[in-house]
């Protein structure tokens, strides 16, 4: 059984996007993507399900 | 009503008299209540209205034409409504491309679609497509038939000295200069606006870098009646493009070619074609207007400036993907047409103006949001934000919630106004009418049975609308406001479908009381007289 949910949660998901995008403006690609490293560090260990992180890991790989 | 004449030829563009005004005669400068700057439709509606309203107008413009070309062409339901009370909107609705469904492609694969009117029992639709120039032309026709709108071309505002009761305006023309006092001023002169600059007046705001090419084609095709936007098409590689439909066999293509884009090459028809080839293909076409376009997302820091008021782009400015501009001029117009009106006519004070202000920056603001995040999704500022952009259009097709944040454009909605003219709920309502928002829609049954709609049956003014009550002590005489129209649903009108009472979450004695411009301001659960006058008080800012 799945557990990650891939449905949206956030009620304006376009609010969601702007904070992610802001967190990265005037930042260069390296900057941005040792940005992402240590959001996902925080996001996953908020999560704190190794099922769930490995599913939401299959699932970023799927992405083209 | 009479349907709009087809295009004559490829150059559609009307033609209008320059003719001296009586005003270039009179030995003394001449006063006038309102003068009107720019007749495009933000000007055009605002003066009709207030015509409407018995408020002479004077409607300058400084061309002699309504011209051709890639302008406005998606106008929303709201502003359809505002147009059908101004007597055009019908003409218009049968005349435009009905359509109010989207659909968004990441190559060449349907993300989703979305649905802009999903409901039934509204006069008008989600949106028609219509060339500007034709919806101008309507505007100009209803404003020729209006006796106290005084349209005058070639008319161009060369000086404006601003007073304290007014603005005197100097005005070139071809047979010269002549001067008129305006005890108010409307600047609805556009992006370019000659009032603001007068003044001396700057926007804040942000202007995107990416250039845009709008081209629309004549071309007989049977694509789907959608808006259709794609994200990195084979057609067009990594860049966004946009395809719409409009009458006549025009179709807008709109292609993103990036901040680098050389905007004099890219406008050579031998370049344009090659672009276009790929997306059209096997379809002739005839090139009807090519432009370049860069965008901005910006506002003046306030729209009233004594008894000078700007409405529409001479207001505030942001990009096209969400049918925002023209759209929300329109709605500008109608928010300070019944209240100028009221002002002029000693009925209200300079509040009621100032809260033109207050709810239109709202509603700028709110556009400006929505424009400025379609913008950066669409064209991300750096390679680290197209990263995150492309990772969003990359899980799209697998993850719900990234089908949420994908934005080719969030279409026009009316803003809900957060207003000292509102009276706060003092018992809770559900349905989908808000207050501070135009009224839901309604479809109704006339008394001989016939079928009309809420909307189409207001009176223009301030009106109740008060749901009848066999068993309660509302049977008697409803006391109502002078100036405010009165409509009992269930003696005017029946909701045989429900909706009304669906949508307006009516139960018997439920009263409502809407602005002129056919906002909700004050609901309740009973007829009550004496909160009635209080809350059509505060609507007038009394």
């Amino acid at each position: 059984m799945p557990k990650l949910v891939t449905a949206s949660q956030f009620a304006d998901p376009d609010a969601a996007y702007l904070a992610l995008v802001e967190a990265r403006r005037n930042l260069s690609e390296a900057q941005a993507a040792a940005l992402d490293a240590r959001l996902v560090l925080i996001l996953a260990n908020h999560i704190g399900e190794l099922d769930v992180l490995r599913e939401a890991i299959a699932l970023a790989k799927q992405g083209r | 009503m009479s349907a709009l004449a087809p295009a004559a030829g490829r150059k559609s563009v009307y033609h209008y008299e320059y003719r001296r005004a009586r005003d270039q005669d009179a030995g003394a400068v001449a006063r006038h209540p309102l003068v009107v700057v720019g007749a495009g439709p933000v000007g055009l509606a605002a003066a009709i209205d207030l015509a409407l309203r018995q408020v002479p107008v004077v409607l300058i413009d400084d061309a002699d034409r309504i011209g051709e070309g890639s302008r406005g062409i998606c106008w929303s339901k709201r502003t359809l409504e505002i147009l059908d009370r101004l007597g055009v909107g019908e003409r218009l609705v049968a005349h435009g491309v009905t359509w109010k469904l989207g659909k968004v492609f990441c190559g060449d694969e349907l993300l989703f679609s979305f649905d802009l009117l999903p409901e039934e029992g509204h006069k008008m639709p989600a949106f028609i497509n219509l060339q500007q120039f034709y919806l101008e032309k309507a505007l100009v026709d209803r404003a020729l038939e209006m006796e106290n709108l005084d349209l005058r071309w070639k008319n161009r505002v060369v000086g404006l000295d601003r007073r304290n009761d007014g603005a005197r305006l100097t005005i070139e023309t071809p047979d010269g200069r002549y001067r008129i006092d305006a005890d108010w001023l409307i600047a609805a002169d556009g992006a370019r606006s000659t009032i603001r600059s007068l003044l001396g007046l700057d926007f804040s705001g942000i202007s995107f870098e990416d250039k845009f090419l709008i081209a629309d084609v004549h071309m007989a095709a049977d694509f789907p009646t959608e808006r259709r936007f794609w994200f990195a098409p084979t057609f067009h590689s990594g860049q966004s493009a946009l395809m719409h439909r409009q009458p006549d066999n025009v179709w807008r293509i709109d292609l993103q070619l990036g901040p680098e884009a050389d905007a004099i090459a890219e406008q050579e028809p031998q370049r344009v074609r090659a672009r276009l080839d790929k997306i059209l293909a096997p379809h002739a076409y005839e090139l009807e207007w090519v432009s370049i376009y860069t965008f901005n997302c910006r506002r003046l820091d306030r729209f009233v400036h004594d008894r000078v008021i700007f409405v529409g782009d001479a207001a505030h400015q942001v990009s096209p993907f969400g049918a925002r501009g023209a759209n929300s001029g329109i709605q500008d117009a109608e928010n300070l047409a019944w209240k100028l009106a009221a002002r002029l006519k000693g009925e209200a004070g300079d509040a009621l103006i100032t809260s033109y202000e207050l709810e239109r920056i709202q509603a700028a603001d709110e556009n400006i949001r929505h424009s400025t995040r379609s913008t950066d999704f669409l064209a991300p500022h750096s390679g680290a934000e197209r990263r995150l952009r492309d990772a969003v259009l990359a899980l799209a097709p697998k993850a719900e919630f990234a089908r949420r944040m994908v934005n080719s454009g969030r279409l026009s909605l009316p803003a809900v106004y957060d207003s000292p003219l509102s009276t706060p709920d003092a018992a809770p309502f559900a349905g989908t009418a808000k207050l501070g928002a135009p009224l839901p829609d309604a479809p109704l049954t006339r008394e001989d049975g016939s079928a009309t709609h809420l909307l189409a049956n207001l009176s223009g003014g301030f009106e109740v609308i008060y749901v009848k009550d066999d068993a309660g002590e509302d049977g008697g005489r409803l006391h109502v406001p002078d100036h405010v129209a009165l409509t009992v649903i269930g003696d005017d009108y029946l909701d045989e479908t429900g909706l009304f009472a669906q949508r307006f979450d009516a139960t018997p004695g439920a009263t409502y009381l809407v602005r002129p411009d056919q906002h909700l301001c004050a609901r309740w659960r009973r007829f009550d007289p004496a909160a009635v006058a209080r809350a059509y008080e505060r609507a007038l800012q009394r």
